[in-house]
């Protein structure tokens, strides 16, 4: 092989690979990215039945239900709307009611979220970055949720 | 007083590090060694001056000083001390002043051991290294002092984030630093090597113990980083493809790649500035990492606190050093000459492999690292890249790799025997398809892919076993002979086979905790028994204890087998009265390298508890293999060749051996 037919097969098989990744990035992208939606996203746009995203919001105080075989269901809120959510298992350390959290699952028939994991992914404030960005988008936020005293 | 000579000695090290961003490289324009050696003096000062300034916060820390802002937000007085010990790196200042004494400790051992270098390279490492040490002194002085005083100084401290209150704070972040920030050498080499224009082998021969020492610490860092995250936050998971696990990943897979191609450079004087490139990629994906975990653009266990100033300014680094070099790289090394040429069947044309095959997972990880970040921020839509993306895409691309892995070793240098080498690989395929009919007859109706993944692992690690049984010559010759040339054998060749060896290893662990990992959840009340594959646990009851800043249920579950009792099980939940937050602890029950994870739901009103237990079949294998990982660059670290500091050997038998190859 001469010089140039090496540099030739080093860059055929480089690029190769490189369309291999593209491609596959690509496919990745378009079916297993979910997409975060806040209580008022849901109602509003329609999320399809089925369709797998995030869904975040504050726990509306008092309405955690706890029932048989470790279900528990709560509502989610952004302070306009607020979405049902029913999920089977250990909730977070950190979930509390009146506290942020992130659902993940798809909505069902009757427009309940059937979550398969809930995150209380928390900054400082214990409040997770998505839905402290839609409770300002809401306008529902207030500087003080979360915060704790400074003596 | 004693902060304020911290924060001082931190000043004056920013002033050295000026001095020594400017004067050894001007000393090696104009050839003038008093200019030069400036560096070996200052080197050693700013290490000794931010050893002086971290030294100074670890008293705060541990005398509980709460003038200090980040001691009274971070720590209390009631914590035992290890963790008033670590908490000083448990927090945005404090890890910051961590990062920078392992980069001022690098440049110190670059000036103590790198007495081989040609004084020219030296001077220009040593200054490159100053100018990122520079950027860190002011990012650290202007915008995270750690030093901060408070007005009144509050009586009690608001206590440690609970998470962290483990001894894993101890080890993950120094070991993870000593890896990230080691890469900054390589950089160093790379940028004070376009400078003067001019690279050859010997270059890659100086600068691949550096680089091999960051990516031992920066492997058994990751590694433990997910062994603590595996026991520490309750779901069992090891590895969740989060963005801040992502960007410790990235520069390791950038470095594993820099450490073969180095190999190319050495031995043959290719690829060098496809070796060059790396170094620079590396570093800029350690800096990306540093600036996703810090800047708060990521919530994270690791994220403490946002400061928009703060993101900026490590954006401004960030732009600063990657683009610089970048930039560096595009005008100078078109002027470098190429050299070697190889077959594409070659030891060489493997290594090229690798490196493609590396880079190109790096790339699939920063792009599902970045991706939502850049959506974000352009169309406001937030969405999540969790493991199936990483799945889709690093899977397919990492498996190539891996199968061929083991060939590279074996294939000669300049031109490979393919087929010779495969039949010298017979038995690691036939171990390899061994276990892929074994796991296929065992687990039959087990997932499709568990057998393939057990058969891929075997055969890597019969991969790495072979090169040294070939190279040893222990199925020719007498036992007496092969056991004295393997002994003979370079270091280098054995840390490169125990390295494949471990990651092997890591390979099975993984494969067989996916696959065979199983799950029960249930709500259990004193003296109720329940059980998951041949474990049965019963749950003795809940009491009450009072821990040095906490209080704590205990929860006491007896595993027995068929009848046997085998051991307890005490996991906990604690609150945290200071911050008013729960962890809970899993208790691990380990037998051989598999183990029984149980962690601690909420208590019922019934006098029931909700408890998640797992059983994960060799899980420790994920870990040890990395720590085998490390043995082997330790190994390599130990080839007399490579060593940091030794005096170039005078025709040694490795050297001999080397050259035969």
């Amino acid at each position: 092989m001469t010089r140039k037919q090496r540099r030739i097969t080093l860059i055929a098989v480089g690029l190769g690979v490189l369309g291999l990744a593209v491609a596959l990035v690509l496919s990745a992208l378009k079916d297993s990215i979910v997409f975060f939606n806040s209580p008022t996203d849901v109602l509003e746009k329609h999320v399809a039945v089925g369709m797998r995203i995030r869904l975040g919001g504050l726990v509306v105080p008092g309405s955690l239900a706890r029932g048989d075989n470790l279900t528990v269901q709560f509502e989610l809120t952004d302070g306009n709307h607020a979405v049902s959510v029913r999920y089977q298992g250990l909730l977070p350390d950190l979930f509390r009611e009146g506290q942020g959290v992130v659902a993940e699952g798809a909505l069902d028939q009757g427009g309940v979220f059937r979550a398969d994991t809930v995150l209380a992914k928390h900054d400082e404030n214990y409040m997770p970055k998505e839905v402290a960005d839609s409770l300002k988008k809401s306008g529902h936020w207030k500087d003080d949720y979360g915060k704790k005293a400074v003596p | 007083m004693i902060p304020e000579i911290g924060h001082y000695a931190l000043v004056l090290a920013l002033g050295l590090a000026l001095i020594q961003a400017v004067a050894p490289l001007a000393g090696a324009r104009a050839n003038d060694p008093a200019l030069m050696s400036v560096a070996d003096t200052t080197a050693l000062a700013q290490f000794l001056l931010v050893a002086i300034s971290f030294a100074a916060l670890i008293y705060c820390y541990v005398t509980s000083d709460f003038s200090v802002a980040t001691v009274f937000e971070n720590s209390h007085s009631a914590m035992p001390l290890i963790y008033k010990f670590t908490s000083a790196w448990g927090n945005h200042e404090g890890s910051m002043l961590l990062w920078v004494l392992i980069l001022s400790l690098f440049g110190a051992l670059v000036s103590l051991f790198g007495n081989n270098l040609p004084p020219t390279l030296k001077a220009n490492v040593l200054g490159v290294q100053s100018w990122i040490a520079a950027a860190f002194f002011l990012f650290i002085l202007l915008t995270s002092n750690p030093f901060a005083r408070l007005a009144d100084a509050p009586l009690e401290g608001r206590d440690l984030n609970p998470i962290l209150q483990d001894l894993g704070l101890a080890i993950h972040p120094p070991l993870l630093y000593l890896g990230y920030v080691g890469f900054s050498i390589s950089f160093s080499f790379a940028i004070a090597a376009l400078i003067e224009g001019r690279i050859d082998a010997a270059w890659a021969r100086w600068v691949r113990p550096w680089a091999l020492m960051a990516w031992m610490f920066l492997t058994i860092g990751i590694a433990m980083g997910s062994y603590w995250a595996y026991y520490e936050l309750g779901w069992g998971g090891w590895w969740f493809w989060d963005p801040v696990e992502n960007a410790s990943f990235m520069p390791w897979l950038a470095g594993t790649a820099l450490l073969h191609s180095a190999l190319v450079m050495e031995k043959r004087g290719a690829l060098k500035v496809w070796t060059l490139l790396l170094a620079i990629l590396t570093f800029s994906l350690s800096l990306l990492g540093t600036f996703l975990v810090r800047s708060g653009v990521l919530t994270s266990v690791h994220t403490f606190a946002s400061d928009p100033l703060r993101g900026v300014f490590i954006l401004a680094i960030l732009v600063l050093f990657i683009g610089g070099g970048l930039a560096l790289f595009a005008w100078r090394a078109p002027q470098l000459r190429q050299g070697g040429l190889f077959a594409p069947v070659s030891r060489e044309g493997a290594l090229v492999l690798n490196n493609l095959f590396l880079t190109t997972a790096c790339a699939t990880v920063l792009v599902g690292t970045l991706y939502p970040l850049a959506l974000d921020a352009l169309t406001g839509q937030k969405i999540s890249v969790g493991a199936p993306f990483f799945n889709m895409t690093f899977g397919p691309l990492f498996v190539p790799l891996l199968m061929a892995m083991p060939f590279g070793p074996l294939l000669a240098w300049k031109r490979g025997d393919l087929p010779g080498v495969a039949q010298r690989l017979f038995g690691a395929f036939a171990l390899g398809l061994a276990g892929v009919a074994i796991t296929f007859a065992v687990a039959r109706g087990g997932p499709v892919l568990a057998p393939f993944g057990i058969g891929l692992a075997l055969f890597v690690i019969g991969g790495a076993v072979t090169d040294i049984v070939e190279r040893s010559g222990v199925v020719q010759l007498p036992w007496a002979t092969a056991l004295k040339r393997a002994a003979g054998l370079p270091r280098s060749v054995w840390g490169g086979a125990v390295a494949h060896l471990g990651l092997g290893i890591t390979l099975f662990g993984i494969v067989c905790e996916t696959n065979w990992a199983a799950e029960r959840i249930a709500a259990v009340k004193p003296n109720e028994t329940f059980s998951l594959r041949q474990y049965d646990l019963t749950f003795e009851g809940l009491t009450p204890r009072q821990g040095p800043n906490y209080t704590e249920q205990v929860g006491t579950f007896t595993v027995r087998i068929g009848g046997d009792v085998i051991g307890k099980l005490q996991p906990s939940k604690r609150s945290f009265a200071a911050r008013g937050s729960e962890t809970s602890e899993a208790a691990l029950f380990t037998r051989g390298v598999s183990q029984l994870y149980l962690s601690l739901g909420d208590a019922k009103p019934d006098g029931s508890v909700v408890v998640r237990l797992y059983h994960k079949p060799l899980v420790l294998l994920i870990w040890l293999g990395a720590v085998v990982m490390f043995l082997g660059g330790g190994l390599s670290l130990s080839d007399r060749r490579l060593r940091v500091g030794a005096p170039r050997p005078a025709k040694t038998k490795a050297s001999a051996l080397a050259a035969a190859e």
